[in-house]
């Protein structure tokens, strides 16, 4: 503490509070560039563990002489720009066509819940509904296939990565779709519609050229986001993906995971090669923005009402969105009924007897990976929760927001895939004495909760209304007592639900969980990836459906809670 | 800093006199239990069968009641993650406490652990359970032609079976060229695991062996061969098997259990398993239909042992120490050898058990799917492990990277 600061003690709230986003960039940023240089040592040669100290560019040649490895690079660079050109597709299709009616409030109720079901457990559930043996093959036959036996075809982990691609896709319309609902609050958009509905353009033309502009605006970094997931994806591609040979991220943890230490050195040169991969496609996506953005503005400038593509855009539109959610709910409910099978051999369309046997036997697993998942969620969505309402009230204080800079720093730890830093990160961690466990594990969490948990509450945050604020502060409330008994109770829904948001994002987390934890961790997630190379479907069935359970439930409070609390506070009920 | 995890175990033993600071000689048995109650055994094991992790649980439940040992099942997805694991733990310096107690292992993991003196030992000769190991019939004091020297404690015996489906096939098929000509008049009905998991892996050397005239260079290091020529008759035979393979060899199934599931869900009609019994438990356990029986190769088939390992710097060593003498008593190797727990063939010899503990595993029922140890035939031993790694490379190359 300063001398200045001690004799006035104003500034020295002020410098606190200007000090906390600084804290709060440094608790998410400094793992990410700590494992960024864990893996850039390595990738040129030093690791001194396997006794390996000469810098060279080896590993760069090996990899590159690995003959999977076009292949492999062709595979992430494909499904992840498919996946996000499909699901943006999809959802832009959905908000042109739909925005406004009951159809499309019907599939974000749907589709809401599935937001924050962990990826591993979607992947699953598709796998067990599409395979040639899956369920939807056993519905059909063999009265209407004539397929007696599973027909010998290549539907999931084929080598073009269809399977891959589609089940991304059914998990990022989701994410995509509220995101855009979220940002069409901020964008006119009704207004904006009657102007173009009266001057006589159709409901999808007049939707792409008025609104799309504004709305993709701001959910332009989440569709990075989705971009660099798709590209860099691990648990899903280890479910759906092709492994002759797998994605470039599948075999970097394969890599990692060889007794001979020194293959760690590719691997560490392919993480970079998947940084570099990503950071190209980025570039290419935002070359892609501004080439559409020119053409769109042609479009819109030649002033065709385009009436005819409402015909086929909504009826489009409205079927892809069914049926993306529909398969991931059919492949949940799958995972469900397998937890309960018998004996179910193909091409019975149910199971020829259900038992509890196997949650029995798998329940002892599942209740000690809940407790953890649990615990882990619970602590570092707390954690998350307190520096981000820390940091908005901050904000509030010192009076001045986030930068578009600062919004690409709280995004980085998503944008950057998560195989190029997390094995540095366990490199890093060894290095410094902290033992691998549950503390780590929490807080490499934090790292990916926060800026979900930030991006979920910001805009209810900032829309509170400010006069609240003066007139209590008028009346002479601290800002503090502002903060605790006006802002906070009045914030508790979205408050509440950013933390069930943040306790979704923690309990799908595989790769850190694992990396961090040093397989001591066992959460629900990597048990159930764990259970997947062993195919017991019982087992991954009762693993998922527990997993889906650990992530509605918070949402289900967080829905439930405000009306208890506010039972008797009639103007809340927003 | 020292996490909750470490910090608890080490807070309770400070109440202790001296525990576990200074190394229990192994032949002091009574030093070692007494050392080791109180301590938690985190092994590291393949976590992908569920029959595995229900015995596995058993052991944990069993050791903690004769000997207050905590085990708690680390489950792998692959046995080298552990090896990793203490490699890197190593080089930070972290050389009393791994979070590694005891790895299930052998082959190829154990030769580079043992190799890098990553291994705490000898102890398994010590452990009084191993005067009724049979060390003259089974081989547990080679792993794959490296001496064990006491570096690992055997639990288990495996051979290959090749598990069949009497509903879609007649006949058992002698050799692996019979096993080729089935699958080129039932093209897309038999699979192997994505080598190079231990399982496909061995389906590949079980070839070899099978075409291959001269065994002994097998047993030699792989350098000290002419591998291409060596292995010329294995590739040719697998350039005429892929395309008649479920799904024209695109795609494979992970691991044994996932071949499971594919004969459960009659993709499949034949596949290769690493335990006699795995087919047994499987169909009591609904995993597979009651129609699968196995068969073993005319000129017999593989086998090895499964062992335990304790890393050197283990901060459990005594508690690891029991629990791979636990694996080794006849209760334990009696519950192993159930069909309907695990199938997994016993290390001991019947001669130095008592008349009861003979009998016992004598009345136990095999399953319906199981051999008899006279069927069983001929157990070929394992080729020195380099072979493994380097025909394993070799496949993938060719088959796993993309044609």
């Amino acid at each position: 503490m300063t001398d200045r600061a001690v004799r006035r003690p104003a500034s020295t709230a002020r410098s606190f509070w200007g000090a906390l986003p600084l804290l709060t960039l440094i608790i998410m940023i400094g793992p990410v560039l700590a494992g960024l240089f864990g893996t850039v040592l390595p990738a040129f040669g030093y690791l001194p563990a396997a006794g390996l100290g000469a810098f060279s560019i080896a590993p760069f040649t090996d990899l590159f002489a690995w003959n999977g490895i076009w292949a492999a690079t062709r595979l992430s660079v494909t499904t992840g720009f498919a996946a996000t050109f499909l699901s943006l597709a999809i959802v832009t299709l959905l908000m042109a066509g739909w925005s406004g009616t009951r159809a499309l409030r019907w599939l974000e109720t749907l589709l809401s819940p599935l937001l924050s079901v962990p990826h591993a457990a979607t992947a699953f559930g598709i796998a067990f509904l599409i395979a040639p043996s899956g369920w939807i093959a056993r519905m059909i036959s063999p009265w209407l296939t004539g397929w007696d036996r599973p027909p010998d075809v290549l539907i999931t982990q084929d080598p073009l990565g269809i399977a891959l691609t589609l089940g991304l896709v059914t998990k990022e319309v989701p994410f995509l779709l509220l995101m855009a609902l979220a940002a069409k609050g901020q964008s006119a958009s009704t207004q904006r519609m009657r102007v173009a509905q009266s001057l006589g353009y159709g409901r999808v033309s007049g939707w792409l050229k008025s609104v799309f502009p504004v709305i993709y605006a701001q959910i332009h970094l989440p569709v990075l986001v989705v971009l660099a997931y798709s590209m860099s994806v691990v648990d899903v591609a280890m479910i759906l993906g092709p492994t002759t040979p797998p994605p470039l991220s599948v075999q970097v943890v394969k890599w990692m995971s060889d007794p001979d230490l020194s293959k760690r050195l590719i691997a560490s040169a392919a993480a970079l090669w998947q940084l570099a991969l990503v950071i190209a496609a980025l570039g290419v996506w935002w070359i892609g923005e501004r080439i559409t953005a020119r053409l769109g503005l042609a479009w819109v400038e030649r002033g065709a009402r385009n009436l005819r593509l409402d015909k086929t855009a909504r009826p489009l539109g409205i079927t892809l969105g069914t049926v993306s959610a529909l398969s991931v709910l059919l492949g949940l409910l799958c995972l469900g009924v397998w937890s309960f099978a018998g004996f179910w051999g193909y091409p019975d369309a149910l199971p020829q007897s259900l038992t509890p046997k196997n949650w029995a036997r798998h329940w002892p697993d599942i209740s000690d990976s809940l407790i953890t998942t649990l615990l882990i969620a619970a602590l570092s969505v707390a954690v998350a929760v307190t520096l981000v309402i820390a940091c908005l009230e901050a904000e509030h204080r010192t009076g001045r927001s986030l930068s578009q800079k600062g919004l690409w720093l709280i995004y980085a730890p998503l944008l950057i895939p998560q195989i190029a830093f997390l094995p540095g990160v366990q490199t890093a961690l060894l290095i410094t004495g902290a033992t691998s466990g549950f503390w780590p594990v929490s807080l490499m969490h934090v790292v990916f909760v926060l800026p979900y948990v930030f991006l979920s509450l910001t805009d209810p945050w900032r829309n509170w209304d400010p006069r609240i604020d003066t007139i209590a502060r008028s009346l002479g409330t601290s800002p503090t007592r502002v903060l605790f008994t006006l802002r906070l109770p009045m914030l508790l829904r979205p408050i509440l639900t950013a933390a069930a948001v943040g306790f979704a994002v923690s309990v799908g987390q595989y790769l850190p969980t694992l990396l961090a934890g040093g397989g001591r961790v066992a959460t629900l997630t990597t048990e159930a990836v764990a259970l997947s190379s062993g195919g017991d479907r019982r087992a991954i069935g009762a693993f998922g459906v527990a997993q889906t359970l650990a992530v509605i439930a918070p949402f289900a409070i967080a829905t439930l809670l405000p009306y208890w609390m506010w039972r008797n506070r009639k103007g809340l009920h927003g | 800093m020292k996490t909750l995890l470490t910090a608890l175990p080490l807070l309770a033993s400070l109440g202790l006199p001296m525990a576990a600071i200074a190394e229990t000689d192994p032949a002091d048995w009574d030093a070692v239990t007494s050392a080791a109650k109180g301590q938690t055994v985190y092994w590291h094991a393949w976590g992908g069968s569920t029959a595995t992790n229900d015995f596995i649980a058993w052991v944990g439940d069993r050791v903690s009641e004769d000997y207050g040992v905590t085990l708690e099942h680390v489950k792998l997805t692959d046995t080298a993650d552990a090896v990793t694991r203490v490699l890197t733990e190593k080089q930070a310096g972290q050389d009393d406490d791994s979070a590694v107690d005891m790895i299930w292992i052998n082959g190829a993991n154990f030769a580079s652990m043992k190799e890098a003196d990553l291994l705490f030992g000898p102890f398994a000769e010590d452990l009084p359970n191993w005067q009724y190991v049979d060390v003259d019939g089974k081989t547990v004091q080679t792993d794959f032609t490296v001496p064990v020297e006491g570096y690992e404690s055997p639990w288990a015996m495996a051979q290959v079976v090749f598990m069949y489906d009497t509903a879609d096939m007649d006949a058992t098929l002698p050799t692996a060229e019979a096993m080729l000509e089935w699958a080129q008049a039932n093209p897309g009905r038999f699979t192997y695991p994505q080598p190079p998991d231990f399982l496909g892996a061995t389906f590949l050397k079980q070839v070899l062996i099978e075409l291959t005239d001269d065994n002994d260079v097998l047993a030699k290091p792989v350098d000290e061969a002419d591998f291409a020529a060596v292995t010329a008759p294995l590739w040719d035979y697998l350039d005429a098997l892929t395309p008649v393979l479920w799904r024209q060899g695109q795609a494979y199934p992970a691991t044994g259990p996932a071949q499971l599931q594919l004969m459960a869900d009659n993709e499949i009609d034949l596949a290769i398993s690493f335990s006699p019994g795995e087919a047994s438990t499987a169909i009591a356990n609904n995993q597979l239909p009651d129609t699968v029986r196995t068969f073993v190769l005319e000129a017999g088939t593989l086998g090895n042992a499964s062992f335990v390992a304790v890393p050197y710097n283990s901060g459990s060593k005594e508690g690891a120490m029991v629990v791979a003498n636990f694996l080794m008593s006849p209760e334990a190797q009696l519950r192993a050898q159930d069909p309907s727990i695990l199938g997994y063939g016993t290390v001991l010899d019947m001669a130095k058990l008592s008349e009861d503990e003979r009998n016992a595993f004598a009345n136990l029922d095999l399953g319906i799917a199981t051999l008899s140890p006279a069927e069983l035939g001929t157990v070929q031993p394992e080729p020195h492990g380099s072979w493994m790694t380097r025909i394993t490379q070799e496949w993938t190359e060719r088959y796993g990277a993309g044609q």
